[in-house]
C-alpha cells in the first residue's frame, strides 16, 4: 500500500450504564441525566486496532459517528486514542432504527471516499446499547464491500485481511481482498487509554460534520423496560473461612464434586 | 443481617466517614443502643468518603480546621490508617508567594512544623515537578494520606466490640417522626425505630434527610473533577501507593499525587457544576456510584494543560493514558465551613455535614462532646450549623454563595474579603441615605453595613498628617485610609454609626429574671432602667457569646447582640428557655432598628433634638431610657463600644429614615461625620481594648483570662459557673494583651501591617505556647489613630504578658517587633473612662 | 408462510417457539445440503411440524460464507414471499438474517424473545445483553427476526406433518467467494468457559494474576474452568477469552463461583442463565450476591482457600 492505509472506524455513542439501566418515565429512552457517554467495547477495540494498523502501514485512521452533535465528545475520545480524523454524521436528536443509522452512515462513507475510498472500514459487532447487529453488514453491503463479523483478530497485509473469529466450537479464519470491512468484538486488542498530549490534541482537532437526515426504516421502539429482576436474597452460608463446610455441602448437593 | 431494633439511644444516618467517626465517638463517651444507618452497601456506601482523593494537609487559615483536621491525623494514626507522604504548595505567581508566606504564618500559629522553600527544593522533593514554572513552595513534611474506609470500618468494629453499636447497610430513611418540635424516632426501609436523637451525616445527602423532619440545611452537592493517570513506570517502580510529596499547584487550583502507578490530578479550577440533592442519582441508576458523575472533559481539559506543564515528564510518558475520570461529588455550603452541631429547627436533631476527609474523625469527636456535654473542646462557632439566618437557608442564596465560593478552594482569600452574591437581603432604613454618602458596604450576617464612607474622604485633608499610608496593596485590600480618619473625626466630634445588624430578643415573662440570670455570668437583677454587659459562658466555662441585656420592666427584657453570632445566640436562648411557658422570647431584631451617635459633641445634637434631659446628671453612663428624638420614639442607651460619649438609639425600624435625618440635621452644625464600622469594629474598639466574640472571645478562653471576670461572683447558678469559679482560683494559663508594633519596617523597606492571625514569637524567634497548649497569636488587629499606633491583640502567658515585654509578630514570613502595651482589660486609649462617662 | 433457518441440522428450539406463537405453515431452510442429507433433516421437521424445507445449493454455500449465504436466503425469500424470516440469534444465524436484510432492503429485529402477528408484529427484543427489554413494532412486507437465546421453546407438540424438500438454486457472483470461510479450527477437547459445568470466577476482589491461582485450584477440583469479570480482563490478570460477561462470554453452567465480582449489569448478563451461583464477596449488599442462590460474606483470599481446604479434608482431588 503505497500512501498506506485508508482505515475508517464506525462508533456509536452509548450511555454508560451501572447496575440498572434507569429510564425514562415514558419509557422511550434510557435516562442519561446522570450517565456519562461512552464508545462500546468493540467499538473501542475498533479504533484501537484501527490506531495500531496504521501505526503498522501507514497511512490513516479516520473515526466516524452517527447521531446528535454530541457524538463529536467520543469522536474526540477516538481522536485522543490516536485516531487521526474524525467526521460527524449529524442525524438530529432523534435516535434512528439500524436502517437509517446505516442509511446515514452508508451516504456519509460514500462522500468520503470519493475523496479517498477507505481500504478497511472497522465496526463494532453490535451496539453496546441497542445491540441490533447489523448496522456494519448494511453499510458494508450498501458499498460492495464483504464483511465478515465476531472479528478477535485482524492482519492486513498483500491486498488482503486475515480475520479470525471465535464462534461456538472453534475458530473461523476469513481472508478478505481489500477493500473490505469487519465487525470486531472485545478481546481483539487492549484499548490503550487516552493520553494528555492526545487529550489535548482532541480537543483542537476539526470534526467534519456531515448531515443527514435518513427515512425511517420499518423497525419501530415502542417502549423499554426493565427486566423483571426476581432476586429474593441468597441462602447465606456464613462468614469468612468458617463458612467452607458449608459450601462444600451445598456442592455435594448440587453434585458437582 | 441483623434485625433493627425497635428503640435507640441515637441514630446515626450516614456510615462514611464522618458517621462512623459520630459513632465510634458517641460510644467511646459512654452512649449505648447506638444504630448506625447507611442506604448503601457496606464498607462503601456510595457517598464522598469512597471516592476521596484522601491526603491531608494540615495547615488552614482557619484555626478551628486546623484543630480539627490536626485530631483526624492522630485518630486516623491511631488506627493505622495514616500515611504520611508530605506535600508542598507550589506558587507559579509572585501573589501566590505572598499568600505561602501567609501560610506559613498560619502554620505557626497553629503549631504545624511547615517552611518555605525554593523551586530548587521543590525539584528535589518531587524530582518529577518541572521547577521552572515554580517560584517557591511551602512544604509540610506531616501531609499524609489516609484511607477513610478502613478507618470507619474499625470504628464501627470498635464501637461493635463494646456492644453499643448495631449498624445496618442498606437500610434508607423514610421519615424523620417529629412531635412538638421534637424529635420521636424514624421510619427506614427495614422498619421504625423510636429515638429522641438523630444525626444526619449524610454529605451531599444531608438537606434531602433534615428535610423530612422539616429543616434546612444549607449545603449543595458540587463537583470535584479527577482523573487517573498511568501506568507511569517511575511510580510503578516505587512498589507502593505514595512514595513521593503530594503537590498543591495552588495558581492552577489542583492537586497532583502519586496513587500507585498513576498520577492523580484533581481540580478546583473547572467552572462551579452545582447539583441538586434531590438529583443525585440513586446506587443502582449510577454508573460508578452516585457521587461519582460522569466526567465532563471539556470542564477540565485547560487544565490538562496545567498538569502537562508542572508534570511533563511523567505525563508524557507513552503508553500513560487517562485511565479514570470522575465528576466527583462533595459538599458546598455558603460560607464553606461544615455545619456541625444541634439544628434549630428540630429538637434532637444534629448535623455532621459538608465535612472533608482531613477533618472526619475530629468532627466525629467534637460531636460526641457536643451531644453528651453541650460545649466542645475546640470552639466551632464557625462550623455551627446554627450559625445562618434563614434567609442564608434558602436554595437560591447556598447557590449562588457554593457558585461563588467554589474557586476559593485554593484561591487567595483575603480575610477582609467581601461575597459578590446574595447581598443586599437585610438593609437597613438607612440604606439609601449611606447609598446616598458612597458608603462601602460590608456583610455581617446578610445585612449591609458601610464599612466606611466615600463622602468622608475630604476628611483626609483634615486629618491625613495622623494616618499613616499602607504602600502594600494587600495590607490595604478591603480598606480605607477613610476610615482612620472617620475615627479622628469622631474623637473630636461626634460621630452616627449604623448598628441595624444588631440581633434583638425580647425577654418577658414572670420567669424572665430567673431564666436570664441562668444564662449571663454578670449579676441581672439590677433597677429597672439599667443595662449591662454580660458574657454568656459555655457549660466547661468558655465564652459563648457576650451581649447587653437592658432591663425594661421588672418583667421584661431587651437582649442586644452582634449581628454576626445573632442566629447562633437566638437558638442559645431559645433551647434553653424554661419549658413552663413562664417566659417568652420574641426575636425583634427586623422591628428594630439602632443608630449609634458617639463623640465629645454627642450630647450637643442630640440635645438638640429631644425635649428629654440628656445631660450627665439626668441620663447617666449604663442607663436606658425611653425619649423622643425629632418626632420619633426612641430607646436610648448610654453605652458604648468605641469609648465615647454616647448612645445607642434604638428606634421602630419603619421610623429609623427619620431618626437619621434628625440626627444628621442637627449633628451638621456640630461636624457630625457617618462613620463606618470600620471605627466601631476595629479602630475605635481596639483603643478601647474591647473584645470581640469570634475573636478574641471564644468556647476556648475563659472570662478570667479575657480580662472579664468581675469582682464578685454572683450568688445565682448560671450555665458555666463551677468552671467559671474553677478559673478564678486556678489563675490565667494566658492573659489577653494588647500590644503595639514597634516598627513597620519590612525587609523591603516599606510599612507593612499585620492583619490578624499571625504568631507573636519570643524575642528568639520561638512559637509561644501556654499550659494548656494553646498557641499565641494575633486575635485582632488594628490601627489605633488616636494613639498614633497599630495594636494587636493576643493571649499570652503570664511570663510573657507583662506590660513592656518585647516580643515579636510573622507577618508574611518576616518579624517585626512588638511590645506588650496593656496586660488584662485597661484600655489604652482614656484608661479611666472619663470621655466616655462625661 | 414462515420461513425458519435451520440451526445446523435442526431449527432452534426459541426459533420454533415463535413460529408457533406466530401461527401459519411453517417452511425450513437448509444450505448446501445434498438430498440424503436433506431427507434425514426433512424427516426430523416432519416432527416438528415443517411443511416443506428449502434446500439452497450453489457452489458457493458449500462452506459458510456470510455473503454467498445471506444472498441466496434473500432470493429464497424473494422467490417465495414469506410473511417472516426466523433465525437463531447465533453468531451465524444473526450474520445470515443481517446479509439478507441488507441485501433485500428489509427490517431485522434481533434477540427477540416474543413476537406476536398481524399486518404489523409486535415484539419483545432483548437489548445490551439482557439489560433491558424493548417492546417494538415490525413493518415490513417480510418480516426478519432472530430469536434470543432465552426465548421460550414451543409450548405445545406441533402436528405432525409431511415435509418435503424443495431444492433452490440462487444465483450467486463468483465473487461472493471473497468472503467464505477459509479455516476453520475446532476447539481443542477438554473443557471451555461455555462449556464447563462449573465456572470459577475472579474480579476485583482477587486483587492481582497471581490471586486467581487458587480459584483455579478450586476449579481443578470442580471440574470446571476459571472465567473472571471485565475489571480483571482490563487489569490484565487475565486474558479476555475468560472474561464473563455481556462483552465476553455468556455462560450457563451448573454452579458459578463469583468470587469478589460486585456484579455490574455487564457482567450479570454473562451468568444470569446459570442453575446455581454462589457469591463469595466482603460486601453483602453488592448486586451479585443479593441475586446469588448461596453467598458468603469474606475475604476471597480467606474464603476459597478454606472450601479447597474442606474439599481435600473430605478426600477430594483432582479428577477425582
Amino acid at each position: 500500500m503505497p500512501d498506506g492505509l485508508e482505515v475508517l472506524v464506525c462508533v456509536k455513542r452509548v450511555p454508560a450504564s451501572g447496575a440498572r439501566v434507569p429510564l425514562t418515565p415514558d419509557g422511550l429512552h434510557v435516562d442519561t441525566r446522570h450517565l456519562g457517554f461512552t464508545i462500546g467495547p468493540h467499538e473501542e477495540c475498533a479504533v484501537e486496532e484501527a490506531v495500531r494498523l496504521v501505526g503498522e502501514h501507514g497511512g490513516r485512521a479516520t473515526v466516524l459517528a452517527a447521531g446528535p452533535p454530541e457524538v463529536a465528545e467520543q469522536l474526540r475520545y477516538a481522536l485522543a486514542m490516536g485516531a487521526d480524523r474524525a467526521v460527524l454524521v449529524d442525524t438530529g436528536s432523534d435516535e434512528l432504527d439500524p436502517q437509517a443509522t446505516a442509511a446515514a452512515i452508508g451516504q456519509a462513507v460514500a462522500e468520503l471516499a470519493a475523496e479517498k475510498p477507505p481500504d478497511l472500514v472497522l465496526f463494532g459487532d453490535s451496539s453496546a446499547d441497542a445491540g441490533h447487529f447489523q448496522v456494519g453488514v448494511r453499510v458494508a453491503c450498501g458499498l460492495g464491500l464483504p464483511i465478515v463479523g465476531g472479528i478477535k483478530g485482524v492482519e492486513v497485509g498483500d491486498g488482503v485481511v486475515r480475520l479470525r473469529r471465535e464462534v461456538a466450537d472453534g475458530d473461523e479464519r476469513y481472508v478478505l481482498p481489500l477493500p473490505a470491512a469487519a465487525g470486531v468484538r472485545e478481546g481483539l486488542n487492549l484499548p490503550r487509554y487516552p493520553n494528555l498530549p492526545g487529550r489535548l490534541r482532541a480537543k483542537k482537532a476539526a470534526v467534519h460534520t456531515i448531515v443527514a437526515r435518513p427515512e425511517p426504516g420499518g423497525l419501530r421502539t415502542v417502549r423499554l423496560r426493565q427486566p423483571a429482576d426476581e432476586a429474593t436474597g441468597p441462602v447465606w452460608l456464613g462468614r469468612g473461612a468458617a463458612a467452607a463446610p458449608a459450601v462444600v455441602d451445598v456442592l455435594d448437593e448440587l453434585g458437582v464434586v | 443481617m441483623s434485625a433493627l431494633p425497635s428503640r435507640a439511644e441515637v441514630v446515626v444516618i450516614g456510615a462514611g466517614i464522618v458517621g462512623n467517626s459520630v459513632a465510634y465517638h458517641l460510644a467511646e463517651a459512654g452512649w449505648r443502643d447506638i444504630v448506625l444507618l447507611d442506604k448503601g452497601p457496606l464498607p462503601d456506601p456510595g457517598g464522598s468518603t469512597g471516592h476521596a482523593s484522601n491526603f491531608i494537609f494540615p495547615v488552614d487559615h482557619s484555626r478551628e480546621i486546623t484543630a480539627l483536621t490536626l485530631d483526624s491525623m492522630r485518630q486516623y494514626e491511631k488506627l493505622g490508617t495514616l500515611t504520611t507522604c508530605g506535600g508542598v504548595e507550589i506558587a507559579r505567581t509572585p501573589e501566590r508567594v505572598e499568600e505561602l508566606r501567609r501560610r506559613l504564618a498560619s502554620a505557626t500559629a497553629w503549631g504545624v512544623p511547615s517552611e518555605l522553600v525554593s523551586a530548587e527544593r521543590v525539584g528535589q522533593l518531587m524530582p518529577f515537578v518541572n521547577t521552572d514554572v515554580v517560584l517557591a513552595g511551602f512544604w509540610t513534611p506531616s501531609v499524609a494520606v489516609v484511607d477513610p474506609l478502613q478507618a470507619g470500618a474499625l470504628m464501627r468494629e470498635q464501637a461493635s466490640a463494646q456492644g453499643a453499636l448495631t449498624v445496618s447497610a442498606g437500610t434508607e430513611i423514610t421519615a424523620i417522626h417529629t412531635e412538638h418540635g421534637r424529635v420521636r424516632g424514624v421510619a427506614t426501609s427495614r422498619g421504625d425505630i423510636a429515638t429522641e436523637t438523630v444525626v444526619i451525616c449524610c454529605g451531599v445527602w444531608s438537606p434531602r434527610i433534615a428535610e423530612l423532619a422539616g429543616a434546612r440545611l444549607p449545603l449543595t452537592p458540587a463537583v470535584h473533577q479527577m482523573i487517573d493517570v498511568g501506568p507511569i513506570p517511575e511510580l510503578a517502580a516505587t512498589g507502593t501507593e505514595i512514595a513521593y510529596p503530594i503537590i498543591r499547584d495552588m495558581d492552577a487550583m489542583m492537586y497532583e499525587r502519586q496513587s500507585g502507578a498513576d498520577l492523580e490530578i484533581g481540580s478546583y479550577a473547572h467552572r462551579p457544576i452545582l447539583h441538586e440533592p434531590e438529583d443525585i442519582p440513586s446506587i443502582e441508576a449510577a454508573a460508578l456510584s452516585p457521587t461519582q458523575l460522569p466526567f465532563t472533559h471539556d470542564d477540565f481539559d485547560p487544565q490538562l494543560e496545567d498538569a502537562l506543564e508542572l508534570f511533563g515528564q511523567l505525563l508524557d510518558t507513552p503508553g500513560a493514558g487517562i485511565r479514570h475520570a470522575i465528576n466527583g461529588l462533595l459538599s458546598l455550603t455558603p460560607d464553606g465551613a461544615p455545619l456541625l452541631g444541634p439544628l434549630p429547627e428540630v429538637d434532637g436533631l444534629w448535623s455532621a455535614a459538608a465535612v472533608w476527609i482531613k477533618e472526619g474523625p475530629g468532627v466525629g469527636r467534637m460531636m460526641a462532646e457536643w451531644m453528651t456535654h453541650g460545649c466542645t473542646e475546640t470552639d466551632l462557632h464557625g462550623a455551627d450549623v446554627a450559625r445562618f439566618y434563614p434567609h442564608q437557608r434558602t436554595r437560591p442564596f447556598v447557590r449562588a454563595r457554593a457558585n461563588e465560593g467554589f474557586n476559593k478552594t485554593y484561591g487567595i482569600v483575603h480575610p477582609r474579603e467581601q461575597w459578590a452574591s446574595g447581598r443586599r437581603q437585610r438593609l437597613s432604613p438607612f440604606f439609601e441615605r449611606e447609598r446616598e454618602l458612597g458608603a462601602e458596604f460590608f456583610e455581617v450576617g446578610g445585612w449591609e453595613r458601610p464599612q466606611w464612607y466615600e463622602s468622608n474622604r475630604d476628611l483626609l485633608a483634615e486629618f491625613g498628617d495622623r494616618i499613616p499610608e499602607r504602600p502594600h496593596e494587600w495590607d490595604a485590600r478591603w480598606w480605607s485610609p477613610v476610615s482612620n480618619a472617620e475615627h479622628l473625626a469622631m474623637r473630636e466630634r461626634a460621630a452616627m454609626i449604623d448598628l441595624s445588624a444588631f440581633a434583638q430578643f425580647d425577654v418577658a415573662g414572670p420567669g424572665a429574671l430567673g431564666y436570664l440570670q441562668e444564662l449571663a455570668m454578670a449579676q441581672l437583677d439590677r433597677p429597672v432602667g439599667r443595662l449591662c454587659y454580660t458574657p454568656v459562658l459555655t457549660p466547661d466555662g468558655g465564652f459563648r457569646s457576650d451581649l447587653t441585656v437592658v432591663r425594661l420592666g421588672e418583667d421584661r427584657f431587651r437582649v442586644i447582640t452582634g449581628g454576626a453570632d445573632g442566629a447562633r445566640d437566638a437558638y442559645w436562648f431559645r433551647s434553653h428557655l424554661p419549658a413552663d411557658g413562664s417566659v417568652t422570647f420574641t426575636d425583634v431584631t427586623s422591628g428594630v432598628c439602632t443608630l449609634g451617635l458617639w463623640g465629645p459633641r454627642a450630647r450637643d445634637v442630640l440635645s438638640a433634638v429631644t425635649e428629654d434631659d440628656v445631660s450627665g446628671e439626668a441620663f447617666a453612663f449604663g442607663i436606658a431610657r425611653e425619649i423622643v428624638v425629632g418626632e420619633v420614639p426612641v430607646l436610648a442607651l448610654r453605652v458604648s463600644y468605641v469609648g465615647d460619649l454616647g448612645w445607642e438609639l434604638h428606634a421602630p425600624f419603619e421610623q429609623g429614615r427619620a431618626l437619621w435625618d434628625a440626627i444628621a440635621e442637627a449633628g451638621a452644625r456640630f461636624g457630625v461625620v457617618p462613620a463606618g464600622i470600620g471605627v466601631y469594629g476595629t479602630t475605635g474598639r481596639l483603643e478601647k481594648g474591647y473584645r470581640l466574640m469570634g475573636a478574641e472571645l471564644d468556647a476556648e478562653y475563659d472570662p478570667v483570662e479575657a480580662g472579664l471576670a468581675l469582682p464578685r461572683v454572683k450568688a445565682a447558678d448560671f450555665v458555666g459557673k463551677q468552671a467559671y469559679l474553677a478559673a478564678r482560683e486556678a489563675g490565667p494559663a494566658a492573659t489577653l494583651c494588647t500590644l503595639t508594633v514597634d516598627d513597620h519596617t519590612s525587609s523591603a523597606g516599606i510599612p507593612r501591617y499585620p492583619q490578624g492571625g499571625e504568631p507573636i514569637l519570643t524575642p528568639a524567634g520561638e512559637r509561644i505556647t501556654d499550659r494548656k497548649g494553646r498557641g499565641s497569636f494575633v486575635t485582632s488587629a488594628g490601627a489605633a489613630p488616636s494613639l498614633g499606633s497599630y495594636l494587636l491583640m493576643a493571649y499570652l502567658p503570664p511570663e510573657h504578658a507583662v506590660e513592656g515585654t518585647r516580643l515579636l509578630v510573622e507577618y508574611m514570613a518576616e518579624r517585626y517587633p512588638v511590645t506588650v502595651a496593656r496586660a488584662g482589660r485597661t484600655p489604652l486609649f482614656d484608661p479611666d473612662d472619663t470621655r466616655m462617662k462625661a | 408462510m414462515l420461513l425458519i433457518v435451520l440451526d445446523g441440522t435442526e431449527p432452534a428450539p426459541g426459533v420454533l417457539g415463535l413460529a408457533q406463537a406466530l401461527g401459519g405453515p411453517v417452511h425450513a431452510v437448509a444450505f448446501g445440503r445434498d438430498d440424503d442429507a436433506a431427507a434425514e433433516i426433512a424427516a426430523g421437521l416432519a416432527k416438528q411440524g415443517v411443511g416443506v424445507l428449502h434446500t439452497l445449493r450453489h457452489p458457493l454455500l458449500g462452506d459458510y460464507g456470510p455473503e454467498a449465504y445471506g444472498e441466496a436466503l434473500a432470493q429464497l425469500v424473494g422467490r417465495l414471499r414469506p410473511e417472516g424470516v426466523l433465525a437463531a440469534g447465533t453468531d451465524h444465524g444473526t450474520e445470515i438474517l443481517a446479509h439478507t436484510a441488507a441485501r433485500t432492503g428489509l427490517p431485522l429485529a434481533t434477540n427477540c424473545l416474543s413476537v406476536t402477528g398481524g399486518p404489523r408484529w409486535q415484539l419483545t427484543r432483548v437489548r445490551g445483553g439482557g439489560m433491558l427489554l424493548e417492546d417494538a413494532e415490525l413493518d415490513a412486507p417480510v418480516k426478519l427476526v432472530t430469536a434470543a437465546q432465552g426465548a421460550e421453546a414451543p409450548s405445545e407438540t406441533a402436528v405432525r406433518q409431511e415435509c418435503t424438500v424443495e431444492e433452490f438454486l440462487p444465483d450467486l457472483p463468483q465473487e461472493l467467494a471473497r468472503s467464505a470461510i477459509v479455516e476453520r479450527t475446532p476447539r481443542g477437547g477438554g473443557l471451555t468457559l461455555a462449556t464447563a459445568p462449573v465456572v470459577v470466577s475472579g474480579g476485583r476482589g482477587v486483587g492481582s494474576a497471581e490471586g486467581y491461582a487458587v480459584l483455579e485450584e478450586l476449579a481443578g477440583l470442580l471440574g470446571g474452568v476459571v472465567g473472571c469479570s471485565r475489571v480483571a480482563t482490563n487489569n490484565g490478570w487475565r486474558p479476555h477469552s475468560d472474561q464473563v460477561g455481556l462483552t465476553g462470554t455468556k455462560i450457563s453452567p451448573r454452579l458459578y463461583v463469583a468470587c469478589g465480582i460486585s456484579g455490574a449489569t455487564q457482567h450479570w448478563v454473562g451468568c444470569m442463565d446459570s442453575r446455581a451461583i454462589l457469591a463469595i464477596n466482603t460486601d453483602p449488599d453488592a448486586p451479585l450476591v443479593q441475586r446469588a442462590t448461596y453467598a458468603v460474606v469474606g475475604d476471597v483470599h480467606e474464603v476459597v482457600p478454606a472450601i479447597v481446604a474442606e474439599l481435600h479434608a473430605r478426600g477430594v482431588h483432582p479428577d477425582g
